[in-house]
C-alpha cells in the first residue's frame, strides 16, 4: 500500500514538473494570443495606417500612433546613448581592471543599488530634482520650461539602465580569454589598447546584446516615463519637446478608455510593444547565450 | 619626439593615462549618482515619516494628516499572495529545466523564461485584465497578485535551476541508490542542499515586484479603506507613490516621500538578505 | 515522514486551487453571513476627479454615521463612463452628462443626477502670482497657442498695472478623458468660433501641439504649481487649497468675474429639465462666472444586476440621497456651490425612479 502511494506520489511530481514547465513556455504564446484576439476589433478598424496616423483623437475614434511610437524610440534611443559611456566604464572597471577584491566589490553593490529603487520613486525624484534644473535650461533657450518632456525623462530613464547594462557588459567582458589578452600585452600593448583593439572588439556582440536588452528595458518602463514624459501626444521638435510613449498611453488612458475600439486600440499598443520587446529579448539572448559558449 | 620615443610611446603612455582616467571618472559618477538619489530619498523620507503614516488611512483630499496604512496592507497582501503562487511554480520549472538540461524542449522553455523577464510590466497588466478583470467585472487584489506572480517568476526558476545544477551528481545518485523515488530524492536532498540559491530567488523575485505599480492599475486599482479581502481593490504603496507624486498637494508629497523610503529601504534590506545568502549558503562542494 | 508530504502536497495543492479559483467567477461566492454583510457595507464609485475633494470629505463623513465605507477612485469622468459601462464598479461620476451615444452604448438604463456645482479656474503660476483678467478671446488664445508669451500685448491690455514677465506659456490639460475638459471645452467652443471648428469640445480632444498632459486635476494642478510660466484649467477647490492664483473671466454680460460659489451658483438659477442633462456654461446672468457645471452620478436604473443584494443597493441609493440632502452641508467650505432647489428636486425624482427587481428602492 505504502510502495503503491510512492510510485503515484513520484508519477505525480514528474507529471507536476513537466506541467508547470510546458505552462510556462507557452505563457508567451497565450499572451501573445491574449493581445491579438483582444486587438483584433481596433486592428480591423484601425488599419495598417494605425502605425504612422500622427492623431489620437479618441473623441473621434481616429487612432494614430506615430506620436507614441517616436516618443518611445526617441526616449530609449537616448537614454541608452546617455547611460552607454557610464555603462562601458564602470563595466571596465569591474570586469578589467579591477575584477576581484573588497573595494570593486563594494563598488558592484553600490551600482546594484540603483536596480533596488522602483521606477515610480524614481519618477518622483526625478520630477523634484531634474526637472526644475531641465526647466532653467530650457528658460536660458528662451523656450517653454515646464521641465518636463523627452530630455528629462531619458536622463532618469539612463540612470535605471545602468545596473542593468553594467551588468550585462561586465559578464561579457569578464569572460574575454585570459590569453588573448596577454598576447597582446606581450606585444607592448597599454591596457588602454587592449581593451579598445582586443577585448571590446572581441566581445563586440556580447555588448550589443547588452545594449540590445538595456534598449528592451528602455522601451516598455512605463512609471517613471510617464511621470517625467510630459503625456503630450504629438511628434516631438526637439529633445525637450513633451511628448509621450507607448507604455505611458496605456498607463494613463486605459482605465477610462470608454468604447470597445478605443480600450481595444491601447490593447493594440500593448500588442505591438510586446511583440517588439519579445523579438529584442529573444536575439539579445541568443546572442549573451552564444558567447558565453 | 627622444630618440627613444619608439613609436609614439610617450603619447601612447597618455593616451592610456587619458583612458584609466576617463574609466574611474565615469565609474565613479555612477557612484556618485547612486548616493545622490538615496541621499535625496533618505533626507526627504525620513523627515517625512511619523507613526500616522504606518497606522492611518489617508484623510479626506485637501485635509493634512493620515497615513498609507491601507496601502501598506495592500502591498503585503498583494505581495504575499503573488510569492505563494510564484514560489512553488517557479522551483517546479527551476528543477525541471536542471534535470532536463541540454534537451531542446528544456533550452526552448529557459529561452522562454529569459523573454519574459524582458515582458514590460505593463502589458502583463493588460492580459491580467482581459483575463480576469473584464469577465469577472470586478477590481481585485488577487488579479494584481497574480499579474506580479509572473513577474516574479523568472528570477525563481532561474536560482533554482543554477543551484541545482550545482548540486553534484553523486549526491542525488547515493539517494536513488538507496532507493529512495524520484521525488523523495529531490525533496530531500536537491532542495535542502540548493535552498540558499533557492531562497535568494524567491528574495530577487519579492524585490522585483514590491515596487511595480504598472500591472497594478488596473488590476488591484485603489481603495482608501483598509481591506483584508483578496476579491476587493486594494491600494498598494508604489499606486500611492504615483498618485500622490504628481498632485499639487505638499502633504500628499510628505506622505509620498515617507512611502518611498519605506519602499527603498524594504528593498535594499531583501537585497541585503541575498548578499548574506549568497555568501553564508552557497552550494559548496 | 507523512507529515511532509501532506506539508508539500498541502502547500502546492492550496496555490493550485488558489490558482484555479481566481481564474473563474466562483470566487465570489463565499456566503459567510459575515463577509456578505460586509460587502453590502462596502460602495465601488470611480470617476471624475473634479469632485474629487468634495467626494471624499462627503463618504469620510457619511461612513461614521452610517457605516458604509465607500471606495471613490478619482480616475476621470471618461473613466467614470466606461467602468460603469463596464459593470465594474457601483457608480460612476462625471463632469459631463452622458452623451446620447454613451446612453446607447450602455448595457441598461442608466439614470443620472447632480450632486452639485463646480467652476473650472484657469489657474497659473507667475512670479509674485498675480490676479489676471482674462477674456474670452485670450484663453481661446492661449490654449489655441496663438498667444504664446506672457506679455503678450493683448494680456497686458487687460491687466495694466500688472508687471508680465516676458517668459514663454507652457500650456497643462488632461491626459484622461475627463468632465473638467469638457465644461472647459464646451465653454470654449461656445465662446470662440476658431476653438469650435478647430478643436471642439469633449471630455478628451485633439489639442493643439506643445502642450503637457497631465493625469486628473491632480495631475494638472500639480504641473502647473511645480512649474514657473504654467497655466491650465482645474476646479475651484484645487486652486484654492493649494493657494495657487486665478484668474477672473470676462462674462458673457461683459463683467469681470471671480470664480466663487456665489458667482458658480448664479449659472444653475435656470429651470432644470427632468433627465438633469443641463450645460450652464457661458451663463448670460450678469454676475455669473462663465465656466461652471453641474457633476453628476451615473447608475442603473435597475439595481438587480450581476448578483447584487437589495441591501446593497439600498445602502448605495440612501447614501446618494443623503449627499444631495444632509451632504449638501459639505460642499461650501470645500468651494463647491450647492444644488439649487429645482436642481435638488430633479435629483430626487432620479433616486425614486431606481428600482430592485422592479419595485422602487425608495418608498
Amino acid at each position: 500500500m505504502k510502495n503503491r502511494w510512492r510510485v503515484l506520489e513520484n508519477k505525480i511530481f514528474v507529471r507536476w514538473l513537466s506541467i508547470v514547465s510546458i505552462i510556462t513556455m507557452i505563457l508567451l504564446l497565450v499572451f501573445f494570443l491574449t493581445l491579438l484576439i483582444s486587438s483584433w476589433p481596433a486592428i480591423k478598424a484601425n488599419g495598417f495606417g494605425f502605425l504612422w496616423g500622427k492623431t489620437w483623437d479618441p473623441v473621434a475614434n481616429h487612432f494614430g500612433m506615430l506620436p507614441f511610437l517616436v516618443g518611445t524610440l526617441i526616449t530609449s534611443f537616448l537614454s541608452l546613448l546617455i547611460s552607454a559611456p557610464f555603462s562601458i566604464a564602470a563595466a571596465l572597471f569591474l570586469g578589467e581592471y579591477y575584477p576581484k577584491g573588497l573595494v570593486p566589490n563594494i563598488f558592484r553593490n553600490v551600482i546594484e543599488l540603483l536596480a533596488a529603487i522602483p521606477s515610480v520613486v524614481y519618477g518622483f525624484w526625478g520630477l523634484y530634482t531634474v526637472a526644475p534644473l531641465v526647466s532653467k535650461i530650457e528658460m536660458k533657450l528662451h523656450m517653454p520650461a515646464p521641465g518636463v518632456g523627452i530630455f528629462t525623462a531619458s536622463i532618469v530613464l539612463s540612470i535605471m539602465l545602468i545596473p542593468y547594462s553594467v551588468s550585462l557588459i561586465r559578464q561579457v567582458i569578464s569572460m574575454t580569454p585570459t590569453s588573448l589578452k596577454e598576447a597582446a600585452y606581450a606585444l607592448g600593448s597599454t591596457r588602454a589598447e587592449v581593451i579598445t583593439k582586443v577585448i571590446i572588439p572581441t566581445n563586440i556582440s556580447g555588448i550589443s546584446a547588452g545594449f540590445l536588452l538595456s534598449l528592451g528595458r528602455a522601451l516598455g518602463e512605463t512609471m517613471a516615463v510617464t511621470i517625467l514624459i510630459g503625456n503630450s501626444p504629438e511628434i516631438p521638435h526637439n529633445i525637450f519637446s513633451p511628448s509621450y510613449t507607448m507604455a505611458s498611453v496605456i498607463a494613463n488612458e486605459f482605465t477610462e478608455a470608454v468604447g470597445n475600439i478605443y480600450l481595444s486600440t491601447l490593447i493594440e499598443v500593448g500588442l505591438l510593444l510586446f511583440v517588439v520587446t519579445t523579438i529584442i529579448n529573444i536575439i539579445g539572448r541568443m546572442i549573451i547565450k552564444k558567447v558565453s559558449y | 619626439m627622444t630618440p627613444y620615443d619608439i613609436q609614439g610611446l610617450q603619447g601612447r603612455r597618455v593616451k592610456d593615462r587619458i583612458f584609466t582616467s576617463l574609466v574611474w571618472g565615469l565609474t565613479f559618477s555612477c557612484l556618485a549618482v547612486v548616493f545622490i538619489i538615496l541621499f535625496y530619498i533618505f533626507e526627504k523620507g525620513i523627515g517625512s515619516l511619523n507613526w500616522a503614516i504606518f497606522s492611518q488611512n489617508p484623510k479626506p483630499v485637501g485635509e493634512n494628516g493620515g497615513g498609507m496604512l491601507n496601502a501598506i496592507v495592500g502591498s503585503l497582501m498583494v505581495v504575499s499572495i503573488a510569492a505563494i503562487l510564484a514560489i512553488p511554480v517557479g522551483v517546479s520549472v527551476g528543477i525541471y529545466l536542471a534535470e532536463n538540461r541540454g534537451r531542446k524542449l528544456s533550452d526552448r522553455i529557459a529561452l522562454a523564461v529569459d523573454v519574459l523577464q524582458g515582458i514590460p510590466s505593463i502589458v502583463i497588466g493588460i492580459v491580467i485584465y482581459v483575463w480576469i478583470v473584464k469577465p469577472t467585472g470586478k477590481f481585485s487584489s488577487y488579479s494584481g497578485s497574480i499579474a506580479l506572480a509572473i513577474m516574479m517568476l523568472p528570477p525563481i526558476i532561474k536560482n533554482t535551476e543554477e543551484t541545482l545544477i550545482l548540486i553534484p551528481t553523486t549526491l542525488k545518485e547515493a539517494s536513488l541508490a538507496l532507493g529512495a523515488s524520484y521525488f523523495r530524492t529531490t525533496m530531500k536532498v536537491m532542495l535542502p542542499a540548493g535552498i540558499g540559491g533557492i531562497f535568494s530567488g524567491c528574495i530577487i523575485g519579492i524585490a522585483r515586484i514590491a515596487g511595480e505599480v504598472a500591472p497594478l492599475l488596473f488590476t488591484a486599482f485603489g481603495n482608501p479603506a483598509l481591506n483584508f479581502n483578496i476579491l476587493k481593490p486594494v491600494d498598494t504603496i508604489p499606486k500611492v507613490i504615483f498618485t500622490y507624486a504628481s498632485s499639487p498637494y505638499d502633504d500628499w508629497h510628505r506622505i509620498a516621500w515617507g512611502g518611498s523610503v519605506i519602499l527603498v529601504s524594504f528593498i535594499i534590506l531583501l537585497n541585503t538578505i541575498i548578499k548574506i545568502f549568497e555568501s553564508r549558503w552557497k552550494v559548496q562542494f | 515522514m507523512k507529515t511532509s508530504i501532506f506539508k508539500t502536497l498541502a502547500f502546492a495543492g492550496t496555490a493550485l486551487v488558489i490558482g484555479l479559483s481566481s481564474c473563474g467567477n466562483g470566487g465570489d461566492k463565499t456566503t459567510d453571513a459575515n463577509a456578505a454583510n460586509d460587502a453590502d457595507k462596502q460602495i465601488l464609485g470611480a470617476g471624475a476627479t473634479f469632485p474629487y475633494p468634495l467626494y471624499s470629505k462627503m463618504f469620510s463623513e457619511y461612513g461614521k454615521t452610517s457605516g458604509i465605507q465607500t471606495n471613490y477612485q478619482s480616475i476621470g469622468s471618461g473613466g467614470g463612463v466606461k467602468q460603469i459601462m463596464n459593470k465594474t464598479v457601483d457608480f460612476g461620476a462625471s463632469d459631463a452628462f452622458l452623451s446620447d451615444a454613451d446612453i446607447a452604448a450602455m448595457p441598461a438604463p442608466v439614470v443620472e443626477f447632480p450632486t452639485c456645482l463646480g467652476a473650472d479656474v484657469i489657474s497659473y503660476n507667475l512670479p509674485g502670482n498675480p490676479e489676471l483678467k482674462l477674456t474670452p478671446e485670450i484663453i481661446a488664445g492661449i490654449f489655441l497657442r496663438n498667444i504664446t508669451k506672457w506679455n503678450d500685448k493683448k494680456i497686458a491690455a487687460e491687466n495694466p498695472g500688472v508687471s508680465l514677465p516676458d517668459m514663454d506659456i507652457s500650456v497643462a490639460h488632461r491626459t484622461d478623458g475627463s468632465g473638467t475638459t469638457f465644461i472647459f471645452t464646451d465653454y470654449l467652443s461656445k465662446i470662440s468660433d476658431d476653438w469650435k471648428t478647430k478643436i471642439g469640445a469633449g471630455k478628451s480632444v485633439n489639442w493643439p501641439e506643445g502642450e503637457l498632459g497631465g493625469k486628473g486635476n491632480e495631475g494638472v494642478a500639480g504641473m502647473i504649481k511645480q512649474t514657473p510660466g504654467t497655466i491650465g484649467y482645474i476646479e475651484l477647490a484645487y486652486a484654492i487649497q493649494n493657494n495657487m492664483s486665478y484668474a477672473q473671466v470676462k462674462n458673457a454680460a461683459g463683467n469681470y468675474i471671480k470664480p466663487t460659489i456665489q458667482s458658480t451658483s448664479l449659472c444653475a438659477n435656470g429651470d432644470i429639465p427632468a433627465d438633469t442633462r443641463i450645460s450652464i456654461t457661458n451663463s448670460n446672468v450678469d454676475q455669473a462666472y462663465p465656466i461652471s457645471s453641474f457633476t453628476w452620478i451615473i447608475l442603473y436604473k435597475e439595481q438587480n444586476y450581476n448578483n447584487r443584494s437589495k441591501d446593497k443597493a439600498t445602502n448605495l441609493v440612501k447614501e446618494l440621497w443623503w449627499m444631495i440632502h444632509e451632504g449638501q452641508a459639505q460642499t461650501a467650505p470645500l468651494n463647491y456651490a450647492p444644488l439649487p432647489p429645482k436642481a435638488v428636486t430633479a435629483a430626487e425624482a432620479v433616486l425614486k425612479s431606481i428600482t430592485f427587481g422592479g419595485q422602487p428602492i425608495l418608498q
